[in-house]
């Protein structure tokens, strides 16, 4: 089979986030289904839309939240399989501050990240009438830790983890799941310009096969995964744990199979993305939206 | 094997030599312990202030660069050309700088520029400069600029890798500069220097902690600043280290380092298999923590040495002690098990048998002469005992002898009269183990007269034994001259009595059968009253006068009573041996059952009287031992007529 040679770019560095893409790569499942991959690393300034835009790179992965935003502003973005089923997207704030509830944020500054990590709170906040002081985060946490914000984002698969080997045990935090708060937004999601995607279907649906194959070959295979993954984040001079990669690996399992499933879907299902899309309209991230049949192109179709 | 003296002396001695020698053994070595950890914390405090000064004085030369950049930043005019000059000025003058930003607020340089940030930093040799930010840096919110501006002092970033400077890892000082605006302060900027860790990393990775042990250094966070395994250095946290290697007791410490404590602790399962002791302790002005890894085995190499060296010593020691103690053991207890072998011998009766020679002069040689008297002492006894015990065997010989002419006196063959018809008598004397003082005696007064007589002297042995010959001898002369049974007795007691300064008496029965009529007439000086027992077998006691014993007092006198026999009447007169014979029990025969034993054979001849009374007697004892004379004499009346 002739091999196409095919660019995704991560929303991300290199790290276990991502593990799926990296084992069906390693393991050869891209090559199985005739696909040559070069996964393009992300980073802090890099945004994927902007790469597929510029043609920089085929595919792109992306929550579901910034692609929709992506596609107001003007990229003509499909998603060709919802990785993520669940958000992850978490606020922690030090139990000795006397932080109880979501309420108690009323006044304080809380960290946060670029936009598309600001919808879930902003919306929560805007539900639970209360008004609090959004401190732009940095990437390190150094701001919480000496005392400068009150509460900080974390994704539950990696910064909150982060303060747990800053040596912070779980009971002197008090956390608050957005999935466990009528604020679950699916998150990665692998996605293309819709021009990309009527070029060549089949590319996409083996794109997604064999992405599908390796995170279930990674939670088969944990300890090698993790293995393949620091070997690339080495490469990539990305600092590397074990540990953090291993709680990493395990958190995505619980966020991609939620309840013990046994198989990885890929599906996003009419009812979440019209949630979403009413959730994002309401708090004014956009004004339009995509129709469901035309923005999902994966999945169960 | 038999536990000798000697195998207890040397049990004793060396438990407890070898518990004195442990003791000192332990407390050897939990004090050089404590030594050893007392100077490794003071190597540790040492290497820590030395390195805590080494920062102090790098650390407070860049700070107070940074801070007087401030605050010329704060005064004079802002312009594009000083603000670029200042830099390179900054790294010509202080070497240890790595390099220098000064990042200005979004448009506040430049109304036309969001992002505006000099930086003049080192590469080959020379300095170079660019200006940071943009899309792709949005310095705003980067821990340099983000953290004064938040907390609105200068502060040290946590150190990180220069991405641009050759991976060097270096770590930052920033500090905000403000300027008066409409009447407030506002920010302006952040001025920051950055200098490289490398140095630093090379003290602490050069100091020498036995072989195998090592430095490290934590930042605030607990991540790695300077560790020998370079994959660690800002990659991992003592925390995340800690799960990796699934080291509770690690993250605890960690925990401990990070709150700025100071201590010394021991890890199990460190590095492998062995424990190590950590010695930690704070750089308070970075907030971050020195630890120094003593590897356990190592640092206690010494003090393990020096204990196993002494525990051979002191296991030779013992040994010997042991050998000592068990020769010295056994040359006290050489002459005491040869006397002891003696004293054997000489139990088994050979007494003229040489004991050892005990030459010593101490409670062993003591002993041996308390052997050696004891042994002539006993020759001496034993010869003294064999001469006397022949004296009492002479003595006991003549006694029988005597006892034999004491019962040689006494009637013994009957029938005594086998010519007369008119009477028929029996008695019987059953003498106790030792003598005793009973008699009997019958005999013609005249051919028609025939007196019989029983009776007891008091008290036992030899003057019984002579008293009782006395006593019968007289009674014979005296009833011999006729006169009445009461006289007889009265004139018996006068002659006893005289000279008696014994005070020994008698009891005595006396009766004179007149055989034609079968007329008896008695006197009773004090004994048991006699059975009288009819023909038709009634039987009673014959009515006594409570008169006085013999022999005690002068000047007695005696009725004298008078029964008349039919033929075939009896006369049983007796000792209080049959009386107050006893079984095993101490109870007495008594008279009743001796009423009930001749009561129960009405028709039984005089010698028949005694053998059943003396059956029922021995049937009673039953082998008990007899402690009196036993004396019975029965009399029948027969009449004159089947004489005739």
């Amino acid at each position: 089979m002739a091999q196409k040679s095919v660019r995704l770019v991560l929303q991300w560095y290199p790290q276990t986030q991502f593990a799926g893409f990296y084992v069906a790569r390693e393991k050869g499942f891209y090559i199985r289904q005739g696909i040559d991959l070069n996964i393009l690393s992300g980073g802090a300034d890099i945004s994927p839309s902007n790469v597929l835009k510029q043609g920089k790179a085929d595919f792109g992965t992306m929550f579901l939240s910034t692609a929709l935003e992506a596609h107001y502003s003007g990229v003509d973005l499909v998603n060709v399989g919802q990785i993520v089923r669940e958000s992850a997207l978490m606020l922690v704030a030090r139990k000795d501050s006397g932080i109880r509830t979501i309420q108690d944020l009323s006044g304080k500054r809380v960290g946060m990240w670029g936009p598309e990590f600001q919808l879930q709170p902003l919306a929560l906040f805007k539900q639970e009438g209360i008004i609090v002081d959004v401190v732009r985060q940095s990437p390190s946490f150094e701001l919480f830790m000496r005392g400068g914000l009150d509460a900080v984002s974390a994704m539950w698969y990696n910064e909150y983890h982060t303060l747990v080997s800053y040596g912070l045990n779980p009971d002197e935090m008090v956390t608050f799941r957005f999935s466990d708060m009528g604020q679950n937004l699916p998150e990665d999601g692998i996605y293309c310009l819709a021009s990309t995607y009527r070029e060549d279907p089949e590319l996409a649906r083996s794109l997604v096969k064999a992405t599908v194959q390796g995170w279930e070959y990674a939670f088969a295979h944990p300890d090698e995964a993790l293995d393949i993954v620091l070997d690339v984040m080495k490469k990539n001079n990305v600092r590397a744990n074990r540990a953090h990669q291993r709680w990493m690996l395990n958190r995505m399992r619980d966020i991609i199979r939620p309840g013990d499933r046994e198989n990885v879907s890929t599906d996003l299902s009419g009812e979440t993305y019209e949630a979403v899309v009413r959730n994002m309209l309401d708090s004014g991230f956009i004004r339009s939206a995509p129709e469901y049949e035309r923005f999902f192109q994966g999945g169960a179709r | 094997m038999r536990r000798g003296i000697s195998f207890r002396l040397t049990v004793l001695v060396l438990a407890c030599s070898s518990l004195i020698f442990c003791i000192i053994l332990g407390y050897n070595y939990i004090i050089s312990r404590g030594i050893i950890v007392r100077m490794a914390e003071e190597k540790g405090d040492y290497l820590a202030s030395n390195t805590g000064q080494r920062l102090a004085e790098v650390f407070s030369s860049v700070s107070t660069v940074v801070d007087d950049m401030a605050q010329s930043l704060e005064n004079g005019a802002l312009t594009e050309e000083r603000v670029r000059r200042m830099g390179g000025q900054v790294l010509r003058n202080h070497p240890e700088i790595f390099g220098t930003a000064i990042g200005f607020e979004a448009y506040r340089f430049d109304p036309y520029r969001k992002y505006f940030a000099p930086y003049h930093y080192r590469m080959n040799g020379g300095v170079v400069s660019t200006i940071l930010g943009g899309d792709g840096y949005q310095y705003f919110y980067m821990d340099w600029y983000q953290l004064p501006r938040e907390l609105g002092e200068s502060i040290w970033t946590e150190p990180y890798f220069d991405e641009g400077g050759g991976g060097a890892l270096i770590t930052t000082y920033s500090a905000p500069f403000y300027r008066e605006e409409n009447g407030q302060r506002r920010l302006v900027g952040v001025v920051t220097a950055d200098i490289s860790l490398g140095w630093l990393q090379d003290l602490v990775s050069g100091i020498d902690v036995c072989d195998t042990g090592y430095g490290f250094l934590l930042s605030r966070y607990g991540a790695y600043i300077s560790h020998p395994d370079s994959d660690l250095i800002m990659n991992e946290t003592i925390f995340s280290r800690a799960e990796e290697l699934g080291l509770p007791d690690l993250r605890e410490l960690g925990r401990r380092m990070r709150k700025g404590d100071k201590g010394f602790v021991e890890l199990a399962g460190f590095q492998g298999l062995e424990s190590v002791f950590v010695y930690y302790l704070p750089l308070p002005m970075q907030h971050w923590s020195f630890g120094l890894v003593f590897p356990k085995a190592e640092l206690f190499a010494d003090v393990s040495r020096l204990s196993s060296v002494m525990s051979g010593m002191g296991i030779a020691g013992i040994g010997v002690l042991a050998g000592l103690i068990l020769l010295l053991s056994r040359t006290i207890t050489r002459p005491l098990r040869l006397l002891t072998t003696a004293a054997r011998e000489i139990a088994s009766g050979n007494l003229d048998l040489q004991l050892p020679e005990v030459s010593s002069r101490d409670e062993v040689g003591e002993l041996a002469g308390s052997f050696q008297t004891m042994r002539t002492s006993l020759k001496s006894y034993i010869a003294d005992l064999t001469e006397t015990t022949a004296a009492k065997e002479r003595i006991e010989s003549e006694l029988s002898i005597a006892r034999e002419i004491q019962m040689g006196i006494l009637p013994k063959l009957f029938p005594a009269f086998p010519e007369r018809s008119e009477f028929d008598i029996f008695a019987s004397i059953e003498p106790a183990r030792e003598v005793g003082g009973d008699l009997y005696d019958f005999f013609f007064v005249d051919d028609n007269h025939f007196c019989f007589l029983v009776g007891d002297v008091s008290g036992k042995g030899v003057p019984a034994a002579l008293f009782m010959a006395v006593t019968k001898t007289l009674l014979k002369v005296v009833a011999e001259t006729g006169l009445e049974p009461g006289e007889v007795l009265a004139k018996v007691n006068d002659d006893l009595a005289e000279e008696n300064d014994s005070c020994m008496f008698v009891t005595l029965f006396l009766a004179v059968l007149d055989v034609r009529n079968g007329e008896v007439r008695y006197a009773n000086a004090g004994h048991n009253p006699p059975l009288y027992v009819q023909a038709a077998g009634a039987v009673e006691w014959v009515p006594s006068a409570c008169e006085p014993m013999a022999g005690a007092m002068e000047g007695m006198t005696y009725s004298t009573g008078t029964m008349h026999f039919s033929p075939g009447d009896r006369l049983f007169i007796y000792t209080d041996g049959v009386t107050e014979a006893m079984n095993r029990d101490s109870d007495l025969y008594t008279e009743e059952r001796l009423l009930e034993d001749i009561a129960a054979h009405p028709q039984a001849s005089a010698a028949e009287i005694i053998r059943e009374v003396d059956a029922g007697i021995k049937t009673f004892t039953a082998g008990a031992e007899q402690s009196d004379d036993i004396t019975m004499l029965a009399m029948t009346y027969l009449g004159t007529t089947s004489a005739k």
